[in-house]
């Protein structure tokens, strides 16, 4: 009786909530559909399993332990579905089915175990809320369906337990539904399943996919009506995908130097709070950590229920939310669902410069003195080679037409600390003999930070302006010792028709060490550590060119925890230091305690911006010195140093 | 001091902004005029609504009209142009552009960053629409049209201010140290509308012809023996008022023509 009964009510309860979860599905598509149009890669669908096994679980695998939780758990869970269709929906039936039924809701069950226990004491970056109620959902779903199986496999006797047992199992099996399937369409924790897995395939950047890359920000078209992200359907339809695609696990948060110095971004709170841009509800059911020093629930939208697409700056997100990113990209690195945070922000950022005109800070001044005079500093334009008075540099236009590499100054030329690294570069290439030349004063800011403030306006025009001076001489690469100006031409200028081959100084001097154009003293004995910039490492994966130099002078690099693809920011970035976010703590101050925990005297960096924000902090603390200073002093004179200053140029 | 000016100042106040092209100091490039757009910061805080902006200059120019977009970026929709050809002066099409209007105040900035530079166009429009002038002002206080009266804050050395009562309708020039300008959105930038208004009677400035313009030489400065000797004596010196008594007020005209060849003689400009 209870074993005749128990089937034909499961299967129409699982054809129920398959058809609710169907409608449930359309309605979500309905609110992706709000967004703006954007190219649909269809055969990014086809990839999808292998976008998940290879690619996010490459993301996921750097926590062990969370990794085999969700291969047993989704693994299980999906096998168990499987199964559950065809015995259930499509009547199909058979020993061999009843057992993986079995098998896969054992493993699921496994899984589900382990979500339960670390949850038992979560960390600070894990949601709670409905987040705390899944594992229970998991066990209960995988426990119903087992117990269910067994009578079927002869395992028990059918009838066990009877109609206490019978009533159990169906409540289970109801919850256990209720949380899978409807939970992934209407809005559950299991969204991210359904979300996510179209997210993968349907990826804005689907270059990120099988080992690539990419970091650019999209250019905007500045002919449009509203230039900008004002409320969430200004977001790319792809956009507003991937903020359903979030699990919440915090990762990101744990990352965010903007979140651990105090500053109010949470980069996972921004997310979500995307998702109630897009869906409706309240930023006061968002069960993780707050942005530091706002406290959730207090935005005038927090009792947003629907309907209207409201706007997001000071409504959704208080505006100093978005102004607080350095645009690292720590929080893209670390993110398994593969979420673009950085392209989120400078697109609400645009809506803020280009629209409203309130670049906070002295923001507003660094825009107004690059339309003026083409550095963020306003200085004359006719003074950016003053540094290089008594270099004798040979300059394009003037002195040259042609030369192998040009050397791309950047606003360092404006700076006294930073002259010092460019004069450190000049000499080596020298004493390499490597032709190079310089575009003098006709050089621009990159537009960098002019980008990352959200005025792409005044970017578009630096870029054009740089590309048109630079059309008009022969060269075969650029040298640059900035990162944010390398990560410019090399992946942003691409849009307006500047394609070069550009390479950070490091990348170029690791060259010529390994050429042996430049031979480097091996004995240094310097207690270092090496400081990734963001704009070099994440951006652009140069970890091991700057890495290979201080070793090719012998120096055994003290590594901070935080290193590579998980540097810490040294808050330099995103136009940061100019908008100037009040937090709790400084980012550079916390980076050089990661610095000093590593007992180094001198840290190495790669990148100006780094060098200023890392001298910034008060001593005591390590020196810091660029990879080039460091080279010239390592700079093996054996053959001659004579003839090293006999290198005479132009003119 | 700071009252709320909404609470005293009546509505319907006819105010109208006159910006020009500014040119960057070091750069040479064109660019909102630093005095100009705080005159147009500070209508735009009194009179949002009711705002004429107004330039006088030549169309023609591209890069002219670059700035005058930069100028609307604050938030302005419409910005009337007199197009007058270069070359040619600009204070009578804006006095009867003015005449026009009839405004109650008129904004402007102390001079221009090129060109003549020499301040009088406030002067002119004052003595020809027979209105007060009250020259570097920071801000405006009130404004009362039915007793016709106006308060405004005039800037002095050493971060001073005066509050001066003035008739209505007068011409002010807005001071450096009047509330720095809000940043120019590139978006309503793009979208805001010139226009164009075509000039009748224009006068040809002959002795324009004649000049030959050249970069401003840095005039060179006064050494400066610094008498302090301690530190409270230097901030004295920072921050005392600056004490009148010695001059003299002279209404004989021979007399006062005097008085100044003798000051540039004991100068040695003469």
């Amino acid at each position: 009786m209870v074993a005749d009964f128990l089937p034909n009510l499961i299967s129409i309860l699982i054809l129920v909530s398959v058809v609710l979860a169907i409608v449930g599905a359309v309605r979500r598509v309905k609110l992706w559909r709000q967004g703006q149009p954007s190219t649909i890669h269809w055969a990014g669908l086809l990839a999808i399993p292998r976008r998940y096994l290879v690619d996010l679980h490459h993301v996921v695998s750097s926590d062990k332990y969370i990794s085999n939780t969700h291969v047993a758990t989704a693994g299980g869970f999906v096998l168990t579905i499987i199964s559950v269709v065809l015995i259930y929906l499509l009547g199909i039936s058979g020993s061999i089915l009843n057992y993986a039924l079995l098998t896969s809701s054992a493993l699921m069950f496994v899984g589900a175990v382990f979500v339960l226990l670390r949850r038992r004491n979560p960390p600070a970056n894990l949601s709670r809320g409905p987040w705390s109620r899944l594992p229970f959902s998991l066990l209960i779903f995988s426990s119903s369906f087992f117990v269910l199986t067994l009578p079927a496999t002869g395992k028990l006797p059918a009838d066990t337990g009877g109609w206490m047992l019978a009533i159990m199992l169906l409540v289970g099996i109801a919850w256990g539904v209720g949380e899978m399937f409807l939970g992934m369409t209407w809005g559950g924790p299991m969204k991210h399943a359904f979300a996510g897995a179209l997210h993968l395939g349907l990826h804005r950047r689907q270059e990120r996919f099988g080992g690539g890359r990419s970091t650019g920000l999209k250019s905007l078209n500045l002919q449009k009506d509203k230039l900008g992200v004002e409320k969430a359907d200004d977001f790319k339809w792809n956009q507003l995908l991937s903020f359903d695609a979030c699990v919440e696990c915090g990762r990101c948060e744990k990352a965010c130097p903007a979140f651990a110095a105090g500053q109010p971004l949470n980069p996972k709170k921004l997310i979500q709070d995307m998702v109630v841009g897009m869906a409706g509800g309240s930023d006061a059911n968002f069960a993780g950590s707050p942005y530091p020093g706002v406290d959730v629930g207090t935005q005038p939208a927090s009792t947003y229920k629907g309907g209207e697409i409201i706007p997001i700056i000071d409504v959704l997100v208080p505006a100093k939310t978005v102004w607080s990113c350095t645009t690292c990209r720590a929080c893209v690195q670390e993110c398994p669902m593969m979420i673009e945070h950085v392209d989120a922000i400078v697109d609400m950022r645009r809506f803020e410069t280009l629209e409203k005109g309130q670049t906070p800070g002295k923001g507003a001044e660094v825009l107004e003195n690059l339309k003026t005079t083409d550095n963020p500093n306003g200085y004359a334009p006719e003074s950016r080679m003053n540094w290089a008075a008594d270099q004798n540099l040979a300059v394009f236009g003037e002195h040259v037409q042609q030369a192998d590499v040009l050397l791309w100054i950047g606003d360092a030329a404006f700076d006294m600390r930073n002259q010092r690294t460019l004069r450190a570069m000049v000499s080596l290439l020298r004493a390499a003999n490597i032709d190079f030349a310089v575009l003098g004063d006709k050089e621009c800011d990159s537009g960098d930070s002019a980008r990352r403030l959200g005025d792409e306006a005044t970017f578009q025009r630096l870029a054009k302006t740089n590309i048109t001076t630079m059309q008009q001489y022969q060269f075969k690469h650029i040298v640059t010792a900035d990162p944010h100006a390398f990560h410019c031409l090399k992946n942003e200028y691409q849009d307006f028709g500047g394609h070069y081959d550009v390479y950070h100084h490091t990348g170029f001097f690791a060259d010529l060490v390994k050429t042996e154009k430049i031979k480097l003293d091996n004995k240094k004995e310097l207690s270092l550590t090496y400081h990734d910039p963001c704009y070099l490492g994440r951006y652009n994966g140069e970890y091991d060119a700057p890495r290979y130099l201080l070793e090719a002078m012998g120096i055994q690099i003290k590594e901070m925890e935080r290193s590579k693809t998980k540097a810490r920011c040294c808050g330099g970035g995103g136009g940061a230091p100019v908008t100037d976010i009040p937090g709790t703590q400084r980012i550079p101050d916390m980076r050089m305690d990661d610095a000093k925990s590593t007992s180094a005297e001198i840290i190495a960096v790669g990148c100006p911006q780094c060098s200023l924000m890392l001298e910034g902090v008060v001593e005591p603390r390590p020196d810091v010195k660029d990879i080039a200073e460091l080279m010239l002093d390592a700079l093996s004179v054996q053959d001659s140093p004579l003839e090293i200053s006999l290198v005479e140029t132009h003119p | 001091m700071l009252k709320d000016i909404s609470k005293t100042t009546s509505k319907n106040i006819k105010m109208s902004v006159l910006i020009s092209v500014g040119e960057h100091p070091l750069s040479a490039r064109p660019r909102r005029a630093e005095q100009d757009a705080r005159a147009l910061e500070l209508g735009l805080k009194l009179a949002p609504e009711s705002l004429k902006i107004l330039y006088a200059g030549s169309t023609g120019d591209s890069a002219a009209t670059e700035v005058l977009k930069e100028y609307m970026g604050m938030g302005i929709d419409q910005l009337e142009v007199l197009d007058v050809p270069p070359k040619t002066d600009v204070t009578l099409p804006l006095l009867e552009k003015l005449q026009q209007d009839c405004p109650d105040v008129v904004l402007t900035g102390i001079r221009a960053e090129n060109g003549e530079s020499s301040g009088m166009l406030p002067y002119l429009l004052s003595e020809q629409l027979n209105m007060a002038m009250v020259p570097a002002i920071t801000d405006i206080l009130c404004i009362d049209k039915t007793t016709g009266f106006a308060e405004v804050l005039q800037a002095l050395p050493r971060g001073q201010r005066r509050k001066v009562k003035v008739n209505l309708p007068f011409i002010a020039s807005v001071d450096m140290a009047a509330a720095a300008p809000r940043q120019s959105a590139y978006g309503s930038a793009m979208r805001g509308h010139l226009k164009i208004d075509p000039v009748t009677r224009t006068m040809h400035d002959a002795e324009q012809e004649q000049w030959q313009i050249s970069p401003a030489q840095a005039r060179p400065k006064r050494l400066k023996i610094v008498k302090a000797k301690t530190a409270a004596d230097r901030f004295k010196a920072a921050t005392a008022k600056v004490q009148g008594g010695s001059g003299k007020v002279i209404y004989d005209n021979k007399e006062s023509a005097e008085a100044i060849l003798k000051l540039l003689k004991d100068e040695k400009v003469l």
